[in-house]
């Protein structure tokens, strides 16, 4: 086995209007080896993933695959090169079956029946250990096994280079577990996987050795277990990390029954079941659980994203009706979405817009806000959040994530909320900026603003909030709040079992 | 200045490049052809009034009721993301409501003149609120919703005249449909530039374009947002329905005659062409009202200078068609991404050589 | 996969084929008889059913067009309702539509259902041969009007028709007798391929191939009035000597005197340029008795009092295609009572 490089890119630069997204980039992928790519957002990861797979044409620099050199002008030069990209979004059809979304598009494609693709797709699916069935429709099954039925049709396409473009962020852990065996299973067979994530555990749960890139520059290549978890993120956002301890747990307040912010009581939705919930002002409280454990659809009917079935609701001790965001928003709460793309930025319109829409929709159709007024709204935030981008004028859907984040938080800040919820604001998006919502969150509870935190990442939740709601299948199971609140403590309540703690 | 100048190139006018360029071009093209083609002559019309002529005021005029249409078709196109295929037949609506109330009365004064126009406006606002129900509360496709319409509206212009052609003479209606004694621009060009700036005025005392853009953009997140998405989109149809009915009452002003099955027949293709020519995207959000303006013009142009080259009406579309493709084409996004890159290499290349020239 | 998806398709084209003929025709029903029903099948059931034949009426079964069609058909459609009434001894039944197929299916019926006499003025002029076997084994007498079908003679008594070439040749021949010195012609010609619009040019056409009228432009506005007004424009604008619209309806005619209007060019009697047009619509037959047009051609729409001449014997066919006789009315002759008889409309 020639062990040494199955992939080799060197000198790679790319150019965009104004910027040099990528600048003398080399990158090495050995024979069954798992490799992550890690960068803040910004550092130049898609951009090389993107000349990779075709997506882009390098301005310079050569790519060659097991030594020998590859033209890659798109992306099906790439997959004919044996490069396949497993993409965070998954972009196979949901209403086709398993098995025609691994053979469409593929020149043997109609010339193989149903009946045998169907087969063939079983076979493949059984080899890899993938719960899956070919006649099923693709839809019906979970996120985490559409992602591995992806990876299967570009492991079927003989692919040497697998990428997988954060591939376990919408995944839960168990469902991370089961692609990490496949992942693993693959790199035994000699696969090379290129592994983009934000997920730092899982980089060295599963990665052999690491890429940093740093605004379009390379870092270094360095073999995982040389580098501790501090130092990588040392040498992504090139700074120390005195940060990450500067602040410490939140504190634990006593709050009296005056306190109280927002109580409802039995509350429903059309896609909650009834839940009892309060939280006091500037107290910073979470929801937590796995993914479809309800606490997503719980905030949401809070806030009447959607159909409010029934309960009671009070704010400050008044009975109010919340049945439609609007609702909620004239009572002073904000809510920040779990889908940016698809429930939170309207790509097109610049980001200064993005930001005064919730105010404007607060004061009215037929007020409304001067263009003056909105620029010096949309600069002042810029400047708050430290929101990277060209202008105030660019269109918000050419920001990365992270700055993505950050108007949709600036756009709920400008409503001067007293309550915000804040669900998954720090998904897919770098590091830097992931501490510096979690200052603001602080910051924010600090000045008497109430907040609800959803996050995944468990230990973000535990740094950031004094009480933790704890779902199963829909259900809260638990409650906990000071001594409790230890990461065992949380997986016990989640995992479950007993109810604990219940008020 | 010259950053002005490069502003203006690059980001200012972005999307009316397509539409600025084929007026520019059409412009040129008649200039070569004829020169005097554009010439403006002073004379008096049979009403004894001063007014202007030629070629420019045939196209700005014959083209008023395409335009006053495109603006509404933009809003609707902006936030439904389908476009409204009734309004001709609605325009035959609003046109008979109009001809009808007129009739019902012994004398045609300015007042009646103008209640009129607000019976027409009812009709068409109502028939409106109806697609606009259909597409915002019952989510069906624009097209599909307004293909009924689109189907029986001539027939109900029909039962409302009830009669084949029904014809008013008035001089207010002549001074609405073709000159006002006195001012030598013809009527239907002065309520065009009324309407838009009835439009922009709109677009500055509500927040009607930002949350438009917005529910065409993302509809779930407009949601979100608290904006009323049905409402929003249901407005626009309203919106566009008060747009048909000034398009029918002028077509119907220019002649003093409403015949149901040819009045702006075919109108809704133009507007739609309209809408897209000016840089609209015919999917949603993002919009501008001058584009589609622009359009409605280049569409009459185009016509006109069909008409003076004596090319046979029936072959006429044909011709359409074909620049319109052209159009279409150059303004579909494969052709502008390769545009600017071509552009971008351009520039790396010139500013590679000013470099090395300092060098 | 792809069997799928054929098959939705057509099952949309098919409701969308049955939701259009449903919106089609219920236009045409309001606007005329009230007992017709949604589709042609079912209304010749129902009407089955009511079958009545201890009268000594005659029944008459009349096959039309829509009267939304056109100011023409509504006047049409509104003749054969007071010709053919009961105070004239008559039971009339009758069915709109601007289908062909549907018409015939409609014939049939009123075969099926027995009656005396059937009318048709046929969508198409193809397909009928059948439906009129089937009536003369019957015994039922076929009147063809307004428009002819391609089926063997015998197998009606009598098409009562107009002639639109004889409609162009009479307004020709009128042209030429106002001995102008010379003949610049806008002619702005109907929806190309109609019977109107062949037989209005064909007579001209002649005029401008001997070189007796001199053709400025020839363009169809497809009898829409704002594109006729377009097409006169666009002459002004560039310049070129005319001083003879001959426009093949009313209604373009209206939008050519608009163009004039506006550019102030005179026209009527005392003016520049004669405005000739074609129907005998009322509203046009007012401009020329206020002598601001010069001609307008009939296209007479009342054949029923002919036909029930034929039925009751007073006159007699000469031959099978009987030529509804049509006249043209000049603006220095026309009378208030030419209106009121002849004009079409309100």
């Amino acid at each position: 086995m020639h062990d040494e490089c199955l992939l080799s890119m060197r000198h790679i630069n790319k150019y965009f209007p104004g910027v040099k997204a990528l600048s003398d980039v080399d990158f090495t992928l050995r024979h069954g080896e798992i490799h992550a790519l890690m960068g803040e957002n910004g550092a130049g990861k898609s951009t090389l993933i993107k000349v990779l797979t075709g997506v882009y044409q390098n301005d310079g620099g050569e790519i060659a695959v097991e030594g020998e050199k590859l033209h890659i002008r798109s992306p099906q030069d790439a997959q004919r090169g044996g490069i396949s990209t497993v993409y965070q979004e998954i972009t196979l059809c949901p209403n086709l079956t398993v098995a025609e979304n691994m053979f469409i598009g593929r020149e043997e494609g109609p010339l193989i029946r149903q009946k045998n693709y169907v087969k063939r797709a079983n076979e493949i699916l059984s080899e890899l250990g993938i719960p899956a069935r070919g006649s099923q429709i693709l839809g019906s099954c979970s996120l985490a096994v559409q992602q591995m039925v992806a990876i299967a049709r570009a492991v079927d396409m003989k692919c040497k280079v697998l990428i997988l473009d954060e591939p376990t962020s919408s995944l839960d852990d168990k469902e991370v577990q089961v692609l990490f065996k496949l992942m693993r299973d693959l790199k035994s067979r000699g696969v090379g996987i290129i592994f983009v994530t934000h997920f730092l555990e899982q980089v060295y749960e599963v990665c052999d050795r690491i890429t940093v890139l740093r605004n379009g520059e390379l870092v270094g290549e360095y073999l995982t277990e040389d580098l501790p978890q501090v130092q990588l993120v040392a040498k992504m956002i090139g700074k120390d990390l005195d940060e990450l301890s500067s602040f410490g747990k939140a504190e634990v307040k006593e709050y009296g029954p005056d306190d109280v912010f927002y109580e409802a009581e039995e509350l429903s939705s059309s896609d909650a079941l009834p839940f009892d919930f309060k939280i006091h002002k500037g107290e910073v409280n979470g929801f937590t659980g796995l993914l479809g454990s309800g606490r997503s659809e719980s905030v949401r009917a809070i806030f009447g994203a959607d159909k409010v079935n029934g309960g009671t609701v009070k704010i400050k001790g008044d009975s109010v009706k919340i049945n439609k965001p609007i609702d909620a928003m004239k009572h002073g709460i904000g809510y920040l979405p779990e889908d940016r793309k698809r429930d939170g930025i309207i790509a097109d319109l610049s980001v200064r817009e993005n930001i005064i829409l919730a105010l404007q929709v607060m004061k009215g159709f037929f007020k409304p806000i001067s263009r003056s007024e909105s620029e010096a709204f949309a600069d002042e935030y810029i400047k708050a959040l430290n929101i990277k981008t060209a202008s105030r004028e660019t269109p918000i859907g050419s920001l990365s994530g992270g700055n993505q984040q950050k108007v949709i938080l600036a756009r709920w800040l400008l409503t001067h909320p007293d309550y915000l919820i804040l669900d998954e604001p720090t998904r897919g998006i770098d590091v830097g900026t992931k501490l510096e919502i979690q200052k603001l969150v602080l910051k924010l509870a600090e000045d008497g603003v109430s907040v609800t935190f959803i996050s995944s990442e468990i230990e973000e939740m535990l740094r950031t909030c004094s009480r933790l709601i704890v779902m199963r299948d829909r259900h809260v199971v638990g409650e906990l709040k000071g001594e409790e609140l230890t990461e065992a403590q949380v997986m016990k309540t989640i995992a479950g079992g007993n109810t604990v703690n219940e008020e | 200045m010259k950053s002005k100048f490069q502003k203006i190139f690059k980001g200012g006018l972005g999307q009316l490049t397509i539409p600025i360029i084929a007026i520019l071009i059409l412009v040129i093209f008649n200039l070569i052809r004829d020169p005097s083609f554009f010439s403006i002559s002073v004379t008096h019309n049979n009403d004894g009034n001063i007014v202007l002529a030629g070629n420019l005021i045939s196209i700005i005029n014959a083209a008023s009721e395409l335009a006053v249409l495109a603006m509404g078709m933009t809003l609707v196109t902006a936030a439904s993301g389908g476009q409204d295929i009734s309004v001709g037949a609605a325009a035959a609506i609003a046109g008979s409501a109009f001809v009808s109330m007129l009739k019902s009365g012994s004398t045609i004064t300015g007042g009646t003149v103008l209640l009129a126009f607000f019976y027409a406006c009812l009709f068409a606002m109502a028939f409106g609120a109806f697609n606009g129900t259909l597409v915002a509360v019952f989510k069906i496709q624009p097209m599909i919703a307004t293909l009924i319409l689109y189907t029986c509206g001539r027939s109900i212009a029909y039962w409302i005249n009830g009669g084949a052609t029904p014809t008013v003479s008035s001089p207010i209606i002549t001074a609405i449909g073709s000159f006002i004694p006195g001012i030598p621009i013809p009527t239907p060009v002065i309520i065009v530039i009324v309407v838009a700036i009835i439009f922009k005025l709109v677009f500055h005392f509500t927040s009607l374009e930002l949350f438009t853009q917005s529910v065409g953009i993302n509809e779930k997140a407009a949601r979100l947002n608290g904006i009323n998405a049905t409402w929003i989109k249901l407005l626009s149809f309203i919106i566009l329905g008060l747009c048909v009915a000034v398009a029918g009452v002028i077509s119907v002003s220019r002649l003093g005659l409403i015949n149901h099955e040819t009045i702006l027949l075919d109108v809704e293709m133009d507007a739609i062409l309209a809408v897209a020519i000016g840089g609209n995207s015919l999917g949603g959000g993002k919009f501008k009202i001058s584009g589609s303006i622009i359009g409605a013009y280049v569409i009459h142009m185009l016509t006109i200078t069909l008409y003076a080259m004596k090319v046979s009406s029936t072959d006429v579309k044909a011709y359409k068609a074909i620049v319109i493709i052209l159009l279409v084409v150059i303004g579909s996004p494969v052709i502008k991404s390769k545009f600017t890159k071509r552009m971008t290499q351009l520039k790396n290349r010139k500013t590679k050589v000013s470099t090395k020239g300092a060098l | 996969m792809k069997k799928r998806l054929k098959s939705i398709l057509m099952t949309g084209v098919l409701a969308m084929s049955m939701f259009l003929t449903a919106c089609g025709s219920s236009g045409g029903d309001k606007g005329g008889d009230s007992t017709t029903a949604s589709s042609g099948g079912d209304k010749t059931t129902e009407a089955a059913a009511t079958k009545d034949d201890a009268t000594g009426t005659i029944k008459v079964g009349v096959v039309n067009n829509p009267p939304s069609e056109s100011g023409y058909r509504e006047a049409n459609v509104k003749d054969m309702e007071a010709v053919f009434s009961a105070e004239n001894g008559y039971e009339l039944k009758t069915f709109y539509s601007l289908k062909n197929d549907e018409q015939l299916q409609a014939a049939q019926g009123f075969i099926t259902e027995g009656v005396d006499y059937l009318l048709v003025s046929a969508a198409e002029t193809t397909g009928w041969d059948e439906v009129l076997k089937n009536a003369q084994e019957a015994g039922i007498k076929v009147y063809l009007f307004d428009r002819m079908i391609d089926v063997d003679e015998s197998l009606y008594e009598a098409a009562v028709v107009s002639d639109m070439s004889a409609e162009g040749d009479l307004a020709v021949k009128w042209l030429l007798d106002q001995n102008l010195p010379e003949y610049n012609v806008i002619h702005i010609q109907g929806a190309m391929g109609s019977d109107a619009q062949i037989g209005r040019t064909g007579a001209l056409d002649e005029q401008f191939a001997s070189g007796k009228m001199n053709k400025v432009v020839q363009q169809t506005a497809t009898w829409d009035e704002a594109e006729a007004k377009k097409i006169v424009e666009s002459v002004i604008n560039s310049g070129e000597k005319f001083n003879v619209i001959y426009a093949e309806n009313d209604g373009m005619a209206k939008g050519a005197v608009a163009a004039l209007d506006e550019a102030g060019i005179t026209h009527g009697v005392d003016g520049d340029v004669i405005v000739m047009g074609f129907d005998c619509n009322k509203w046009a037959l007012r401009e020329l008795l206020a002598k601001k047009w010069n001609y307008d051609g009939q296209c007479s729409p009342f054949q029923a009092q002919i036909i029930s001449d034929l039925i009751q014997g007073k006159t007699t066919a000469s031959s099978k295609k009987i030529i509804n006789e049509e006249k043209g009315f000049d603006a220095t002759t026309i009378t208030q009572e030419d209106i009121d008889t002849y004009g079409l409309g309100e």
